[in-house]
């Protein structure tokens, strides 16, 4: 039932690989901008031609945390969708396109005023800073395309259960569809400040914004933005992994629990974003703690699956002991060895993430370069390099070309050298933080205080990391041009892994999405309902724009 | 009687080829590490005013 | 749904180990009173330095409170009112903040004392001097171009 299409169908595959091109240069700018930002920092750089430290650190934060990862998400869970429930129909391909070039379209707008020097105000956008309106615009275009692609996989998950009643859906279109849904659900929050307040307010139509009332929202967006980023990631983990290996799914049920899980759980939190802030009860905060430390389960449970998924497989090739499993696994392989990086580097991000979000713990890294440390382990490595390992096979199997040895050495090499680099990077990063070393701060000796000098040796080992990084991503954007333009011509393999036989059958409970989203809605309105009530009712008075860069 | 001791044999075999021995001790690693980071900084906070 | 023994030892561990975190914070936070600050006045920004007690910003003596001093801050871009200020060592403080423009935030750095500041929100903190030294006041939220020259210091002195 899983190989419906041993290969996508070339229309499908086209509609994907334009999302991947833009995904990769992307890549390219972001990357290049980061690396400025860690000369800056070391002290011993500037920039040339009056370009601002924080008009490259938006550059940076947009290109790569919301541009990259939507669009290289977007293209795999089509392709995946193609795969495993047939080819899009000509209307959901056509949808799938629309959404492309509205995204394309608001990344362009948004960049342009960027680079005009009219928008640095981060990817996060705080009011009371105002940028020009086309650049809110530019955003919000993004995410409406975002919806148009998820319209397409959504309409194709329809049609196979329309074809295929009374039977589970295959599994990684299943967690494709979990993860539209929740990006839909969530981006309504950050849709609702940006259409109410923030563009009508950049473009002079009201004079005020309620600032606490456009975080809240874009915080219910925020926090299940970085489990849209992760679960593509675990896709892969759980359903392509096994099939690199030459191993079984674990189980298939599991791997849906956990999914509904983070449908459930990653959106009533977004207060763990707003620990430090006035104007919400430290009660209220505390109840979205403790929905946050739910959240964590479903990753317990992913951890376990994937350690038993490799020991299973080691063990049936004949390894021995307690950990004998781990030597017989394809270590050569780039499809498996830089995703498993990634996976490895979850685990000092989930410890991290854990500290970040215990109520009042979060006062000893609030804002410092830990919690940037923190999501370079987390969306920056076990993410992206899962994102990679999956364009390592993907790319060419879309181009019609193969992964050859060569490159899948230089993988290996850039893989590794990205480990290397981050360890440099995020380790300083999280050192430094707990020192109370600022995030999102230009180089500063703060008038030669004796706390900013300890500072300062941190910070040029964040240079030497982001140099190394960034010679990571010049071999990865050498892979990338290679799969996509020059490698030899052939048949690449899309890994959809098989169930295990000792699995049992999956449960049609899954796929009952009236009960799963109305739970989720239920969640939501606990969370979040008498907080914003108490907000709007004890508001003060709004704030007027301000261009202060 | 030869015939039921390679029997159990294979069983016992079978057994430790699906063993998740392994597994248990590498996500016991994996919560340790989880629990040494969040109580370091929960005596960081302790420590700190 | 069946799941593996080891899985359901884990798991067990796991959660468990969820919840002796969420009691020790929880214990710490309502019984203690270690809560972040999530102060619930608000201001009007504009009207900051005519407001209460921002119009006089600064180390004061109370008396008859949970509290020795109060240190009251104003923040804008990009500079805190006041600059260096001295401390004496032990004393129980009530750090009360707020900002005249932007979001910005207010770290000293190397304590526990960290909080945004938001417009039309004050935010406040006590907490013990209890270690005497020179501390770095700094803005840990992005404000604008001169966001990183943002500071200011506290002296704990005996």
């Amino acid at each position: 039932m899983n190989t419906l299409n041993a290969k996508i169908d070339r229309r499908d595959g086209k509609l994907v690989m334009a999302h991947f091109y833009v995904a990769f240069i992307a890549l390219a700018v972001g990357g290049l901008a980061g690396l400025l930002q860690t000369l800056v920092r070391s002290g011993k750089f500037q920039l040339p031609a009056g370009i601002g430290y924080y008009q490259i650190l938006t550059v940076h934060g947009v290109v790569l945390g919301l541009v990259l990862t939507t669009f290289f998400i977007m293209g795999f869970q089509i392709a995946a969708t193609s795969r495993t429930s047939g080819t899009l129909s000509n209307l959901q391909r056509k949808l799938g396109w629309i959404g492309f070039w509205v995204m394309t379209a608001g990344t362009l707008m948004a960049a342009t005023m960027i680079l005009l020097n009219k928008a640095s105000v981060l990817y996060t956008f705080y009011a009371p800073l105002q940028a020009h309106f086309i650049y809110y615009l530019g955003l919000t275009l993004v995410v409406v395309g975002s919806w148009l692609d998820g319209a397409a996989v959504l309409g194709k998950y329809i049609n196979w259960r329309k074809q295929n009643p009374g039977q589970p859906s295959p599994l990684i279109t299943f967690m494709a569809v979990v993860n539209t849904m929740l990006w839909i659900v969530a981006t309504i929050g950050v849709a609702a400040t940006v259409l109410f307040q923030l563009l009508p307010w950049s473009l002079g139509l009201v004079d005020r914004v309620d600032v606490l009332i456009s975080r809240t929202l874009f915080w219910y967006f925020g926090h299940p933005l970085v489990y849209f980023w992760l679960l593509p990631a675990y896709m892969a983990w759980y359903v392509v992994i096994p099939k690199v290996i030459g191993a079984k799914i674990f189980s298939d049920s599991l791997a849906r629990l956990s999914f509904i899980l983070f449908l459930l759980f990653s959106i009533p939190v977004g207060f763990h974003h707003q620990l430090m802030e006035p104007g919400i009860d430290p009660a209220w905060k505390f109840l979205q703690v403790v929905l946050t430390f739910l959240v964590v389960i479903p990753s317990l449970m992913t951890a376990f699956s994937l350690f038993a998924t490799f020991e299973s497989f080691g063990r049936s090739k004949g390894a021995t002991g307690l950990f004998g499993w781990f030597k017989k696994l394809p270590w050569g392989d780039a499809r498996f060895t830089v995703p498993f990086i990634g996976m490895l580097s979850f685990i000092p991000a989930g410890a991290g993430g854990l500290v970040n979000a215990s109520h009042q713990l979060n006062q000893v890294v609030h804002n410092t370069i830990w919690v940037t440390g923190h999501f370079h382990l987390t969306l920056a490595t076990a993410v992206v390099l899962t994102f990679f390992g999956i364009s390592y096979w993907l790319v060419p199997h879309l181009t019609g070309r193969v992964l050859t040895k060569a490159m899948n050495k230089l993988a290996i090499y850039q893989g590794v050298l990205w480990a290397i680099g981050m360890t440099f990077m995020s380790g300083a990063m999280h050192a430094a933080g707990l020192l109370g070393a600022p995030r999102r701060s230009s180089f500063s000796e703060y008038g030669g205080a004796a706390q900013a000098t300890e500072w300062i040796p941190y910070q040029i080992a964040q240079a030497v990391g982001g140099t190394i990084l960034f010679i990571a991503i010049i071999l990865m954007l050498y892979i990338f041009v290679n799969l996509a333009f020059f490698a030899p011509k052939g048949e690449e393999e899309f890994p959809i892994g098989e169930i295990s036989d000792h699995a049992e059958k999956t449960p049609m409970v899954f796929e009952n999405w009236k009960l799963w989203l109305g739970i989720t809605v239920l969640l939501i309105l606990f969370a979040y309902t008498i907080p914003f009530i108490d907000m709007i009712q004890n508001a003060p008075i709004g704030s007027k724009g301000y261009k202060l860069w | 009687m030869a015939k039921t001791e390679l029997n159990r044999k294979t069983k016992t075999e079978i057994e430790d080829s699906s063993s998740l021995k392994g597994t248990l001790a590498s996500v016991f690693l994996l919560g340790f590490f989880l629990i040494v980071t969040w109580v370091s900084v929960y005596f960081l906070f302790l420590n700190r005013f | 749904m069946h799941m593996h023994k080891f899985e359901k030892i884990w798991l067990i561990f796991g959660i468990g180990a969820l919840l002796v975190f969420l009691t020790v914070l929880g214990v710490s936070a309502f019984y203690l009173g270690n809560q972040p600050p999530s102060c619930l006045a608000t201001i009007n920004p504009e009207k900051v330095d005519t407001t209460a007690p921002f119009n006089e910003p600064g180390l004061k003596k109370v008396e008859g409170k949970d509290w020795d001093y109060e240190l009251v801050y104003v923040a804008q871009a990009f500079a805190y009112t006041p600059g260096d200020i001295e401390v004496p060592l032990g004393a129980k403080v009530k750090v009360i903040a707020t900002t005249k423009d932007v979001i910005h935030g207010f770290e000293v750095a190397g304590t526990n004392i960290n909080m945004m500041l938001e417009p039309g929100y004050i935010s406040e903190f006590v907490t013990t001097f209890d270690k005497a030294g020179e501390y770095l006041i700094l803005c840990n939220e992005y404000c604008g171009s001169g966001h990183h020259m943002m500071a200011s210091k506290i002296k704990v002195v005996k």
